[in-house]
């Protein structure tokens, strides 16, 4: 909210400075987000003049030549070229050395020939009004016509004001009117406050003649006032009015309507003026609008309602949308002589429902969404009546409809005076907290042990407890003075869980390997299961669906991070950047009971959400150098050394099988196992799918971790070292469709425990050993935790092997 | 004989010392100390000789295949570390050239690397890691943490919600009051997209007995998007509630937070602000790391990170509202409970990508999930 500080200062004027008044109200809670500064930068050599000469300038049709006092001995020779400039106005006059809000500076000039010094003013030069029909007459109506030449203008005329930018926080919308903030002014800084300005009120109870109201939802609207005005003359506001407003941010309209606005700034309830003649039957009625009910607002759009909206109708149909925005047809006029003030509170979160799902914001309806109290009604009703009378020459005519609900009462609470260093940590005298509990408004009373304290209207929603006063308190009195102190932490030690820690060792096993770990939305398309080729029936088409998503690509929470991974690389690809070494950790989720991939977390939700962990290479998996210009590019053996990184690192078994998925090569293709336990997949992306994402091929992978993290086991020591291994070679030629896998797990499970380890280290095919055959070259470590190991000692294991691969189709190769 | 042995010794020698390739002193050997050579032939007619002279010819003999034995091997081990020198030699090497990386290494996301640093700071303090669901109920999301039933934060223009899974029991949890029924429009189901790491603290309490020390990192979402805004984010919430932890207590675990990860300098000051959940409730500034909290920087210009301020805005905290305590059910598991009589605690939320955002100096927040390799490069 904007609010220039001079009208603050109207009612509290610390002896501070702009800047210690900022701090003073952002460190109390009311954040002063900027400051910025209306009108002219400087008040100096800007003066009261009064026109004594205005003839045409010799030279130029459409100038004249003034004369005009000043305050000095001699009048100042001006040339206007304003076309309502005449000898007796009185006028603001920017002499030679003034600055313009602009930054342009008033210098003594020839124009024309003839000498100017000095330049006669409008309203949107000094920014304190919209019209810019000439030069702005001091006359009666604005300011005391008869002041004396010279006069400092800043004297008769707001025309250089600091305006602050306020972050008003939601349960605190009695400061969105300037009075707000001038409590909070009197009680951060102890300087005086002047009294309420709806204290004296002119209008009086009862009914109205010739204006009547019905509300029909009063659930929705708790409190209806309203007052009719007689003989209003319709015309610009005063000068300092209209500068308040244009400091405000707000455009001058005219008077009637410049109050409305007005009453709202100071007092932070919205109001409404209706022209009462063109109140069709002289009666309103609020009700809930019908299902796509449309209503012309004050801007000239069209609006479609539903029946959650509260509109305002008289006979001839609705004129404006509760709360929110008025409609044009009862607006007020130049011709408008009767006026109808309509002062009501709304229910703040229906009025937030109803200017959001219209995409409707205005001033109004940010403060009655905030929840204002029904008391506020009659705050903006005094305060605008005597605008009226003042500044409109209205005649008010008897009476106040107002159709209310019985008032809210809120019993006093209880402040215990131990409570406040108890919460806060630092001592708070009590008369400290009376005192500063008064100077926010609220009734103070000694209790046995405290305070018992009231509550004003404008602050029951926030305030209704013991710890809410606390907060008031500490707010006041400041938290700068807070000692920086730890909690006892009984009982806490810090520790990250087993599964935590695997987690970490994941990650940084991936990134010492050469990995990029990416951050990809959660959101997905639903066009992206087609695209990944997904049959109809596969689990991850089952993917949870936001009710109100930002775009269709975001409707749904993915069901694997392959889609994320796909759209980094990508955009990657498509910046330059070829070779990649991509992976993601993240949620995926899933909407079937159970996944093939894992055990669903638990969850209440009946959305199951897993830890997955995807990767992608494309490209050349290391560095091209000038040693080796052309590397090995990424293929399902990268991805699958990848794999075994990971598995290393977290001492797990993750083995591959031969597998499918929809989007990876048909024949490259691998399940990854667990403790024969289904958990990921990975292999080398289908050509077609790459290209649609214009990659020149990928390896991928994903697995689920939920379960393999929990598993990490604990180590224990093993005695490698006391007794060498006994290493030893075995070739071995197959039928070419014998899986790798398979024969090393014949080797393991036929071998006795002085197998120690056997892994693949060449693989032959050739004419050698014939068509369709293949070759495997086995490793095999023997290892004794007791001695040392003979030939003799492994022949009968190897005899077994041997015999096993045998089943297998296998014969030892030369 | 002798002077025989003495001249062909002389002869081998100066010829071995001549020699300047291994092949020629390898003929040498062939020729002084092989098979058919005169020497060894001379040493094998030892035997023939009048037994006065044997011992004399055949020392003579041996000794002078000795010293020659000993000389060729020398002089082939010279001639080979010479031949070896060149090779070397030959091979120079450009030492200008780049060298050769090993594999390089990878970089974690930086929000990840950002939140670690975070998880290790309140490890040290005491303090344990959580972590929470992404599909939240609206009681954990709301309700609990004090959100009345027409708050705006429920609205669907400030919220997620996730259409209810067929089969799943929709428990409504909001008071749809006469008048507040609109909101069932703005919540249309029971389940949101957390909002914010918040829903942790009930059920951190509802699973854990007093005193409860935790931080809860993890992905959140709300539906904003723009250079300061992306729909998703990150945040790392803390908690502790215990018999006596003050406003005090936040004061101080947030300091050694802020020197830890901003520098040693750091001040941080505890603004009044507004949270459901929280009361009293403080919005948290670090004094700015960039002007050491002045405003303006050594040439006397604006300070460009916290605009002149002094202090850059971090994060939202406050004591525990005790409303939030009422929505703990006291179980076997919390016993206890937590009664806002007995204690009290504090809570906060940090927005990890704002952490990151000034620690860095990164511009834009859609960056982070734009996942341009020259952006993740940077860090982590």
């Amino acid at each position: 909210m904007r609010v220039p500080l001079n009208w603050i200062r109207e009612y509290c004027d610390p002896p501070l400075d702009t800047a210690a008044i900022e701090e003073r109200l952002t460190m109390t809670g009311t954040k002063v987000e900027a400051i910025l500064h209306h009108g002219v930068p400087s008040a100096e050599n800007f003066v009261v003049g009064r026109v004594l000469v205005a003839e045409k300038h010799p030279d130029a049709d459409k100038l004249k030549a003034c004369k005009v006092d000043v305050g000095d001995a001699a009048p100042a020779d001006i040339v206007c070229g304003a076309p309502n400039v005449a000898a007796g106005q009185t006028v603001a006059v920017a002499l030679p050395g003034a600055v313009m809000p602009g930054g342009m500076k008033i210098k003594a000039a020839k124009l024309r020939g003839l000498p100017s010094n000095g330049m006669i003013l409008s309203e949107q030069e000094l920014e304190v009004g919209a019209g810019s029909e000439g030069i702005m007459v001091l006359d009666g109506l604005t300011v005391d016509a008869e002041l004396a030449p010279g006069t400092p203008l800043a004297e008769v005329l707001a025309i250089s004001s600091d305006v602050f930018q306020l972050e008003v926080t939601p349960n605190r919308p009695d400061c969105l009117g300037v009075y707000g903030v001038a409590r909070e002014l009197h009680a951060a800084t102890g300087a005086p406050i002047a009294p309420e300005p709806w204290g004296e009120d002119p209008g009086t109870d009862g009914p109205v003649a010739g204006a009547e109201v019905h509300v029909e939802c009063t659930d929705l609207c708790r409190r209806f006032t309203a007052r009719a005005f007689a003989d209003v003359e319709i015309a610009p506001s005063p000068p300092w009015l209209k500068a308040r407003l244009m400091a405000s941010g707000q455009r001058p309209i005219n008077n009637v309507v410049d109050i409305t606005n007005y009453v709202m700034l100071l007092t932070g309830q919205p109001m409404h003026a209706f022209d009462l003649d063109r109140v069709a039957g002289a009666r309103l009625t609020v009700r809930r609008a019908h299902k796509d009910e449309q209503i012309t607002t004050l801007d000239g759009q069209v609006r479609t309602l539903d029946e959650e909206m509260v509109l305002i109708e008289d006979a001839d149909g609705p004129t404006s949308i509760a709360g929110v925005m008025g409609g044009e047809r009862s607006e007020v006029e130049p011709s408008t002589k009767r006026v109808l003030m309509e002062v009501a509170n709304w229910n703040g979160p229906n009025i937030h429902r109803t200017s959001w799902s219209l995409g409707l914001r205005s001033e109004a309806s940010a403060r009655f969404e905030k929840d204002l109290a029904p008391e506020q009604c009659s705050h903006a009703q005094a305060v605008a009546t005597r605008l009226m009378i003042e500044l409109c020459k209205a005649r008010l005519m008897p009476g106040t409809i107002d159709i209310a609900d019985p008032t809210v009462s809120s019993p006093p609470i209880h402040l215990r005076e131990r409570r406040v260093q108890a919460i806060l940590g630092m001592p708070v005298p009590l008369e400290r907290q009376a005192a500063i509990l008064g100077a926010l408004g609220f009734g103070v009373a000694h209790a046995a042990d405290g305070l018992e304290v009231s509550v004003p209207p404008e602050r029951r929603n926030d305030v209704s407890r013991e710890a809410d006063l606390i907060e008031e308190v500490a707010r006041i009195h400041g938290l700068e003075a807070l000692p920086a102190t730890l909690p006892a932490r009984r009982g806490a030690y810090g520790r990250l869980s087993p599964r935590q820690q695997a987690r970490r060792r994941a990650v940084d096993a991936l990134v010492g390997r050469g990995l990029f770990e990416v951050f990809g939305w959660t959101f997905t398309a639903p066009t992206l299961f087609e695209r990944l080729r997904l049959p109809d029936d596969d689990p991850r088409r089952d993917a949870p669906a936001l009710e109100n998503p930002l775009s269709e690509d975001h409707a749904l929470l993915r069901t694997t991070l392959l889609g994320s991974l796909l759209d980094a690389a990508s955009r990657n690809v498509a910046h330059g950047i070829a070779d990649l070494r991509l992976f993601e950790l993240g949620t995926i989720f899933s909407l079937a009971a159970s996944r093939p991939t894992g055990e669903a977390a638990l969850s209440d939700t009946g959305v199951h959400e897993h830890q997955a962990l995807g990767v992608l290479l494309s490209g050349r998996v290391t560095p091209v150098t000038w040693g080796s210009p052309s590397p090995p590019r990424a293929d399902l053996f990268a991805v699958k050394g990848v794999l075994e990184a990971l598995a290393d690192a977290l001492h797990i078994p993750l083995e591959c099988q031969t597998g499918s998925q929809p989007f990876l090569h048909p024949a490259r293709a691998a399940t990854v196992t667990s403790a024969g336990r289904d958990v990921g997949w990975l292999g080398e992306l289908h050509p077609l799918i790459a290209r649609d994402w214009g990659l020149d091929g990928a390896a991928v992978m994903e697995i689920t971790l939920d379960q393999l993290l929990v598993e990490v086991p604990m180590r224990t020591y093993r005695d490698v070292i006391s007794f060498p291994a006994l290493r030893q070679d075995l070739a071995v030629v197959l039928p070419a469709g014998v899986p790798a896998g398979d024969v090393l797990t014949v080797v393991r499970s036929s071998a006795s425990a002085l197998l120690d380890d056997v892994r693949v280290f060449d693989v032959y095919t050739g004419a050698q050993i014939g068509e369709g055959k293949r070759s495997l070259a086995l490793a095999l470590s023997f290892r004794s935790p007791e001695r040392t190991l003979t030939d003799e000692d492994v022949a009968p294991v190897r005899q077994r092997i041997v015999a096993a691969l045998s089943e297998l189709g296998g014969e030892l190769r030369g | 004989m002798i002077e025989r042995i003495e001249q062909l010794r002389a002869q081998a020698q100066q010829e071995i010392a001549a020699a300047v390739t291994s092949d020629a002193v390898e003929q040498l050997r062939v020729r002084y100390l092989g098979r058919k050579a005169e020497l060894p032939q001379m040493l094998r007619g030892v035997a023939a000789l009048e037994p006065q002279q044997r011992g004399e010819v055949g020392r003579a003999a041996n000794e002078a295949r000795r010293a020659l034995e000993q000389l060729i091997g020398q002089r082939a081990a010279e001639l080979d570390a010479q031949a070896l020198e060149q090779r070397l030699l030959a091979d120079t090497a450009d030492v200008t050239l780049p060298g050769t990386p090993p594999q390089p290494v990878g970089r974690m996301h930086v929000i990840n690397a950002t939140m670690r640093e975070l998880e290790d700071i309140f490890l040290g303090l005491g303090f344990t890691v959580l972590e929470g669901q992404e599909v939240e109920t609206v009681h954990y999301n709301f309700d609990a943490l004090n959100h009345g039933p027409t708050h705006p934060a429920r609205a669907h223009t400030d919220s997620f919600y996730v259409r209810e899974p067929a089969g799943h029991a929709t428990k409504q949890t909001i008071d749809v009051k006469a008048g507040h029924d609109s909101m069932r429009l703005g919540a249309p189901t029971d389940l949101v997209l957390r909002t914010h790491t918040s829903p942790m603290q009930v059920r951190a309490m509802q699973a854990h007995p007093p005193p409860l020390y935790v931080v809860i990192p993890g992905r959140v979402y709300r539906p904003d998007s723009d250079a300061t805004h992306t729909p998703q984010f990150h945040q790392v919430e803390g908690l502790a509630v215990d018999e006596d932890i003050t406003l005090a207590d936040l004061k101080g675990t947030l300091l050694a937070f802020a020197k830890t990860v901003f520098g040693d300098e750091r001040d941080v000051r505890l603004r009044p602000h507004f949270f459901p959940f929280t009361e009293p409730s403080v919005e948290v500034d670090v004094s700015c790391f960039h002007c050491s909290g002045k405003g303006f920087q050594a040439d006397g210009s604006r300070c460009p990170l916290c605009k002149g301020e002094g202090w850059l805005e971090v994060l939202g905290a406050g004591e525990v509202d005790p409303n939030v305590y009422s929505y703990v059910p006291t179980t076997e598991r919390n016993a206890p409970g937590y009664d806002p009589e007995k204690v009290q605690g504090y809570a906060w939320g940090m927005g990890v990508e704002r952490i990151a955002m000034l620690k860095h100096g990164i511009p834009d927040l859609r960056l982070y999930f734009e996942n341009d390799l020259r952006f993740l490069e940077q860090f982590g």
